[in-house]
């Protein structure tokens, strides 16, 4: 994240201006304060709020479902898809961000890659999941072509269609963000770093291990976080892969809200929804503390 | 750059591109295979999936609605996301990082929380404005705030903000003409940017879409998926095409742009 | 502060050394279509500071980056301490370099800093401490030992940058353009700081700079450079007052061009005779470059309308001294005069200038085209 540089000494305390002054300077961020009240804090109001409330009233009713097996094994289920899935993208994206990052920095393959990674980041989703299947499905070119050579690509049957096939296919889409979140750190390692460590005597492995990896750690735990809660919200590919319901959090959501059963249905899907928040607030405070030990040498 | 570190560079960066071009490129082969894939295994390859896109008429409103709303969103971002941010480096700084905490609060709610906020807001809304699939655009508004915010703020603080609308106050402009006559233009590159990430998000949103029960592109390619799989994989390879060659168009497009002001301004 | 001499640190990696020499042979660097070395040879001699002075692309750069081996050579050899180097990765060269910005690592306090050379040398953390502690106390930075790089000025940081490399205790200081991203006080004062230390530890010393009056001020021997090729190497007075070529007499310096012809081993310009630095020179017509200090002033007698009469057109005060434009007619001078005479010629006012009879370097560049 850029560090906005912005004095705060100008324009806020003007003698003359006055309290008027300040007001009508508030009312400039008005609209987007109103927006973001009514579809950013209104909708997470009302997560919390019906978490709480069933057909009688305030309840822990939605809440005590949490503890239901399958319930429980639908947050384990994601938090591990999204962990290995965030980390294995987080690596690998990194290392595709640094052989672009070392490239012309107006060449076409830069260009290719960011576009790529662009679409490939945010067009994850249900495109996806039949790209896979058309890939590696039963029906796959991949498994027809080998098939046609004699190799079986599935002897254990077939795992596109369990978690570890969604941890694949989110792997897809998690390295093409982070080559995008991750590109600016590594545009900001400057050259004299690497020749200063050599000049000292060090060679790659401790410029890695003693400059560099420190160096880009904050941002790359950024970018692991953002990562991770990418994969634990994502639900149209595991939504359009994924036959059984319920298998990771979101489709428990996607079940209990177009349930037919009612009310009773949404305020589980609240408290579902209230659970995600939480496992992402935890996940949250242990970078922000993890990152304050990895960032103490950042300006601020 | 020291010869033989230069060779080793260039032999890891070519391992590299290859192994993650075939992880990458492979799937989108395979889409394009599936769709061309006549009746049966030796029969022709044919492209009727990709012809009977067009005469569909509920995928040709999901594809216009989708395309309406990729729009509109952007047009909406702009509107209330770029005059804010200016408007509060300007006038109000100490609003500086309480306006990014709360751009960025989007990318740590995932979506399907939000949806099950949106569900009673969308109900009112249906019964008293508009039950029009375009009413999604105030939901996706708030999906591209992060990846929107991050866009314009690398924009303005490209930009000296401070100093050019001073100038311009100087000179007898209003803050209207500061911000969409001085400071926008200078920083048109991060605008073309933003907008690209609103596209590539409204065009590949499928969960609050589905959830809501509106048909959008990528609801379609869904509903589609369990009927008619070749047309709808055609559908995916199309619209994956289309928005890699937007995205790669305005990227272009923001570099002649920025290039033409930057020659400008140092001649 | 001597520190450095007075105690053997570190005998696990050398202990204390003297002095060691740095022979650059031949050495060339191609990159594609364009030479950026085509022969180098200088010979540091140990415990010498040596200015490689010229304008971007002359190939200086190029040079130290080639002792410090972070470019290969494409032919010729580098010796340091009479031993062959050009093939030695970086890591293993022995040469502590100072770049021209933003060099420290950013998350190191500036003693960590200061100890990085030493951590890769495997020394132990008391002494790599104490060490870092002596050399920051060398450059005279000892209370500021636990701020980071964004906490120190940008003065502060080429200090530090100096004491990590020092730290090393190379045999060979390589510094790359240290003082061009300061402000000029900030400069001139580090610039006497660099030398202080350098000369305090003895260390052999390659500095590299675009700025003559830096390259003049700090070196015990400027190599000035054009096109990937040494133009002339000596101490820096000879370099100001006997240039080997007019390029060398333009680059270091102002200079004015006076047309004049050669004969018999002198320059007559403007009607006076001016001796030559090269005796041999063949008569014909000739630019002679004359320094603004080598042109005096003297008002000009009512009605005197010689060649050497002229109109003050432009006074720059340069603090002691001022720098006068002189309008001669056909062409103009700078003149270099002390403030207090200056004050008697204001702008407008008629002069006769007077070149003193300094011997002079000639180009026969535009001899003829000139007025």
């Amino acid at each position: 994240m850029t560090a906005v540089a912005v004095s705060e000494t100008e324009y806020v305390r003007r003698p003359l201006g006055g309290r008027l002054r300040i007001s009508s300077a508030w009312l400039g961020a008005a609209p987007f304060l109103l927006y973001t009240g009514l579809f950013l804090f209104l909708p997470t109001v009302l997560v919390a709020v019906g978490a709480f409330s069933g057909p009688h009233g305030p309840t822990l009713a939605n809440l005590a479902q949490l503890s239901r097996p399958y319930v429980v094994s639908a947050f384990l289920n994601s938090l591990v898809l999204s962990a290995v899935s965030a980390s294995v993208g987080a690596v690998v994206g990194s290392v595709l961000a640094y052989a672009v990052a070392t490239g012309s920095p107006d060449g076409i393959l830069r260009r290719l890659v960011t576009a790529f990674c662009g679409v490939l980041s945010q067009f994850g989703g249900v495109t996806l999941a039949f790209a896979f299947i058309a890939t590696i499905g039963t029906e796959g070119f991949i498994v027809i072509w080998l098939q046609q050579h004699g190799i079986r690509f599935y002897p254990n049957g077939v795992w596109l269609f369990s978690l570890t096939g969604l941890t694949l296919i989110y792997t897809y889409f998690e390295i093409p963000l982070m080559v995008i979140v991750f590109m600016p750190a590594l545009d900001g390692i400057r050259p004299q770093w690497r020749e200063a460590t050599e000049t000292l005597g060090g060679g790659t492995w401790h410029y890695w291990r003693h400059v560099a990896g420190p160096l880009l750690m904050p941002a790359f735990l950024g970018a692991w976080l953002l990562l991770f809660a990418n994969a634990f919200s994502a639900y149209a590919t595991a939504a359009a892969l994924l036959d059984i319901g319920g298998v990771i959090v979101p489709l428990q959501i996607s079940r209990a809200l177009s349930s037919e059963v009612g009310l009773d249905q949404a305020n589980f899907a609240a408290a579902l929804a209230l659970g995600m928040v939480v496992i992402v607030a935890i996940i949250t405070l242990l970078y922000a503390r993890l990152q304050r030990r990895s960032a103490r040498w950042l300006p601020r | 750059m020291n010869r033989r570190r230069h060779r080793r560079l260039a032999a890891f960066k070519a391992v590299v591109y290859v192994v993650l071009g075939l992880f990458f490129l492979l799937p989108i082969a395979a889409m394009v295979e599936f769709a061309t894939r006549g009746v049966g295994i030796s029969s022709p390859r044919t492209l009727t999936a990709f012809t009977s896109i067009g005469s569909d008429p509920e995928l040709v409103d999901a594809i216009t609605a989708s395309l309406e709303l990729a729009v509109i969103t952007s047009l909406g971002m702009l509107a209330l996301l770029l005059p804010t941010m200016i408007w509060i480096r300007l006038r109000v700084p100490q609003m500086v990082r309480p306006v990014e905490l709360v751009c960025l609060t989007p990318l740590t709610i995932p979506a399907i929380v939000l949806v099950v906020g949106f569900a009673p807001i969308y109900n009112w809304i249906e019964i008293n404005v508009s039950d029009s699939i375009l009413m999604l655009a105030l939901a996706y508004l708030v999906l591209v705030l992060p990846y929107c915010y991050r866009a314009l703020d690398a924009g303005l603080s490209a930009v000296d903000i401070r100093t050019l609308s001073e100038a311009a106050r100087s000179l007898g402009a209003s803050w209207a003409t500061v911000m969409w006559r001085i400071i926008v233009p200078n920083m048109s590159s991060a605008v073309s940017n933003a907008c690209l990430l609103c596209v590539a998000v409204v065009l590949g949103e499928f969960t609050v879409a589905n959830l809501l029960n509106f048909e959008n592109l990528q609801v379609a390619i869904s509903i589609l998926g369990t009927g008619n799989a070749s047309v709808s994989i055609a559908l995916a390879v199309v619209s994956l095409v289309f928005v890699f060659f937007f995205l790669l168009l305005l990227s272009f497009l923001g570099r002649a742009l920025s290039r033409r002001r930057g020659g400008a301004a140092r001649a | 502060m001597g520190a450095l001499d007075a105690r053997p640190i570190g005998a696990s990696w050398g202990g204390s050394r003297s002095a060691a020499e740095v022979r650059l042979e031949g050495l060339r660097r191609v990159y594609g279509s364009t030479t950026a070395l085509d022969g180098l040879d200088i010979t540091i001699h140990a415990g010498e500071l040596v200015a490689l002075l010229g304008p971007s692309g002359c190939g200086k750069t190029t040079a130290l980056r080639l002792v410090a081996g972070l470019e290969d050579a494409d032919g010729g050899r580098v010796v340091i301490d009479g031993r062959d180097v050009t093939h030695l990765p970086t890591s293993r060269r022995d040469s502590g370099m100072v770049f021209q910005a933003y060099s420290l690592f950013p998350h190191m306090t500036a003693r960590e800093n200061v100890a990085f050379g030493l951590r890769m040398r495997k020394v132990g953390v008391a002494e790599r401490r104490q060490r870092a502690g002596e050399m920051l106390e060398l450059v005279g930075l000892s209370t500021q030992a636990d701020r980071y790089a964004h906490q120190l000025s940008g003065g502060q940081q080429q200090r530090v940058a100096l004491a990590r490399a020092l730290a090393i205790r190379p045999s060979v200081l390589l510094l790359d353009e240290p003082l061009s991203a300061l402000d000029a006080r900030v400069r001139s004062q580090l610039r006497d700081e660099i030398r202080r230390v350098q000369r305090e530890v003895g260390i052999t010393t390659l500095f590299v700079t675009h700025d003559q009056e830096e390259a003049l001020a700090i070196a015990d021997r400027v190599g000035v450079m054009r096109a990937g090729r040494l133009e002339q190497l000596g101490p820096p007075t000879s370099i100001y007052s006997q240039p080997a070529t007019p390029f060398v007499a333009e680059f270091v310096g102002l200079t004015n061009r006076l047309a004049g012809v050669v004969t018999g081993g002198a320059v007559d310009v403007r009607g006076i005779r001016l001796p030559l630095i090269a005796t041999d020179t063949p008569d014909g017509p000739a630019v002679a470059l004359v320094r603004p200090e080598a042109v005096s002033l003297a008002p000009a007698l009512d009605g005197f309308n010689g060649p050497l009469s002229g109109t003050v057109i432009a006074v720059s005060f340069l603090g002691a001294v001022s720098r006068l434009t002189i309008d001669l007619g056909d062409t103009t001078v700078l003149v270099q005069v002390p403030t207090a005479e200056a004050a008697a010629h204001p702008g407008g006012s008629r002069v006769r200038i007077a070149l003193r009879l300094d011997p002079v370097l000639i180009t026969r560049e535009g001899a003829q085209g000139r007025g």
